[in-house]
């Protein structure tokens, strides 16, 4: 009993992160149609923000923040200088396009900085663990689950209440007639971009805390995962890209726990195994809808 | 200078997509208060010039000036801040939205909150089968509520000018009826409005002047009356195939 809750902790905290990464993607493929190849460098960069910024003697928590707030502001930058010149271009070239930035973000993180890991050091505090009724948690997996139920609930609220997270939904539905609403274009984007570097900013920190060092490939297979996560759930569907997270990382955190020894080398095959079952079945993914009627 | 009350006015607009010129030539124009409406059989180039004017698709030629001022080429949202709307072909309500967030988008280029608030209750006042659903998502409501939905959600930018792509299509007979039974009312209000329809008889009813497109062109125009009596609509109608 106590490990099977020890594992849904840990599933719960992984799945936070896949979570966060997946709505990322979403965000920007909900309204630009694109899948951002280079998201995952948007964690790398702030795991290169926090190293900097710890190397110049800044405190832990407020490394943080400049970490999360390099990502988001990248985000906002690559959709500026890479995306919207060729945003009507087919869809095709933009997913070129962020190959692309995603290539030449590896090289300058390689050649400026390093292509070794640098090591972030976490807090003392942070490596613990805090005892719950017999169980024991890492500080890690509780600050996972408490940052990302924060920011799930936080996005829901400006989603539901606000004009432009409205907008965004109708956007993803509809963009031509969100413009006529007389909702700005680039406003749209620039903010589903905002929000996606910022989710892959916390996700970044909550990854660095696991990991604690950063290297140039740091962002590729989180935000494989992450894309798995978001076709799992349904390609466009929002809460779907959430909930492909957690199921994602609940598979994950299964097999390593109750696989026999001999079979874990073969756990990410059976990860992608059942997903292929999963969307055989659905193969809208589990929240997408079937291609409407135009 | 645009003639005294004219509202807008599509000079000589051409609309190509690639190689196809979908609008050749139209030239139309539309005064403050009127019903205008612009007929023409499927594919005739109605909805082009419509899309063209709200800067969906590109102007190839021409001018589109309102208020005096040409804005063809400019975004939609920026059109629509200015003061011209469209409610598209096929209703495009935000099915995954509710009834109440549709209005609320609806009403994303005003600031004025409770001038907002005065046209949203103007609005469940004139459709208050949408106050009924206020809550319910827009893609669980029938063609005709839908439809209502799209114009209200139009009306929530409080246009000076409003154009209905065929308000009337896959809709049922009487439902159709009270459809445009609402646009009088709009109109009675204060709301001018460009009328594209493929139902003549009844957008001539209603109208106060007409157009008639053919491959691209304008072929005839006239107050509705003389086109309602006269036989040239469906000449031209005919002419088209």
């Amino acid at each position: 009993m106590e490990i099977f809750v020890q594992q849904f902790i840990n599933a719960l905290a992984l799945g936070g992160t896949y979570a966060l990464l997946a709505l990322g993607l979403a965000m920007v493929f909900s309204v630009l149609g694109l899948i951002n190849f280079a998201h995952g460098e948007l964690m790398t960069i702030t795991g290169y923000a926090m190293f900097f910024a710890i190397g110049a003697g800044i405190p832990f928590p407020i490394a943080v923040i400049i970490g999360i707030g390099a990502a988001t502001l990248a985000a906002i930058l690559m959709e500026r200088i890479a995306f919207r010149p060729v945003r009507d271009a087919n869809t095709a070239t933009m997913l070129l396009t962020s190959f692309a930035v995603s290539t030449i973000l590896h090289m300058l993180f390689q050649n400026l900085i390093s292509a070794r890991p640098k090591a972030i050091p976490v807090p003392d505090w942070m490596i613990g663990a805090i005892n719950l009724g017999g169980l024991s948690i890492g500080v890690i997996q509780v600050m996972s689950i408490t940052a990302t139920t924060l920011l799930l609930l936080a996005l829901t609220i400006f989603l539901r209440r606000s004009i432009l997270g409205i907008a965004m939904r109708a956007a993803s539905l509809d963009f031509p007639v969100t413009r006529l609403m007389g909702i700005n274009a680039n406003a749209v984007i620039a903010t589903a971009f905002g929000i996606s570097g910022l989710l892959a900013g916390v996700a970044g920190v909550l990854w660095l805390a696991q990991r604690g060092s950063v290297d140039p490939l740091m962002g590729f297979l989180p935000v494989l995962k992450a894309f798995i996560a978001v076709v799992l759930g349904g390609l466009g569907s929002l809460p779907g890209a959430v909930l492909g997270g957690f199921v994602l990382a609940f598979i994950e955190v299964s097999l390593r726990a109750f696989l026999p020894d001999d079979w874990l080398p073969f756990r990410e095959s059976i990860t992608l195994t059942l997903v292929i079952i999963l969307l055989l079945v659905r193969p809208e993914g589990l929240l997408g809808r079937k291609e409407a009627v135009r | 200078m645009s003639e005294q009350g004219t509202l807008l006015a599509i000079e000589g607009l051409a609309v190509r997509y690639g190689a196809i010129e979908a609008v050749t030539n139209a030239s139309l124009e539309v005064r403050e208060g009127e019903i205008v409406t612009l007929l023409g059989a499927n594919g005739a180039g109605k909805s082009s010039i419509l899309n063209a004017v709200m800067g969906l698709v590109p102007v190839a030629q021409g001018r589109v000036v309102f208020e005096g001022e040409d804005v063809a080429g400019q975004p939609p949202e920026r059109i629509v801040r200015r003061g011209m709307t469209l409610c598209p072909e096929g209703r495009h309500v935000f099915s995954n939205l509710t009834v109440s967030e549709n209005l609320k988008i609806g009403a994303a280029s005003r600031r004025d909150k409770s001038q907002t608030a005065a046209t949203r209750a103007d609005m469940l006042a004139l459709f208050p089968i949408l106050e009924e659903r206020r809550d319910q998502l827009a893609g669980t409501l029938s063609g005709g509520e839908q439809q209502m939905l799209a114009i209200a959600r139009a009306m929530m930018s409080q246009p000076k000018i409003v154009l209905l792509d065929e308000p009337s299509l896959g809709l049922a007979p009487q439902i159709v009826d009270t459809i445009f039974e609402l646009i009088v009312r709009l109109r009675d209000r204060g709301a001018t409005i460009l009328l594209v329809e493929q139902n003549v008889d009844l957008a001539l009813e209603i109208a106060d002047r007409g157009y008639v497109l053919a491959t691209g062109a304008i072929v005839l125009s006239g107050p509705a009356s003389d086109l309602r009596n006269s036989g040239d609509v469906e000449r031209a109608y005919m002419g088209s195939h």
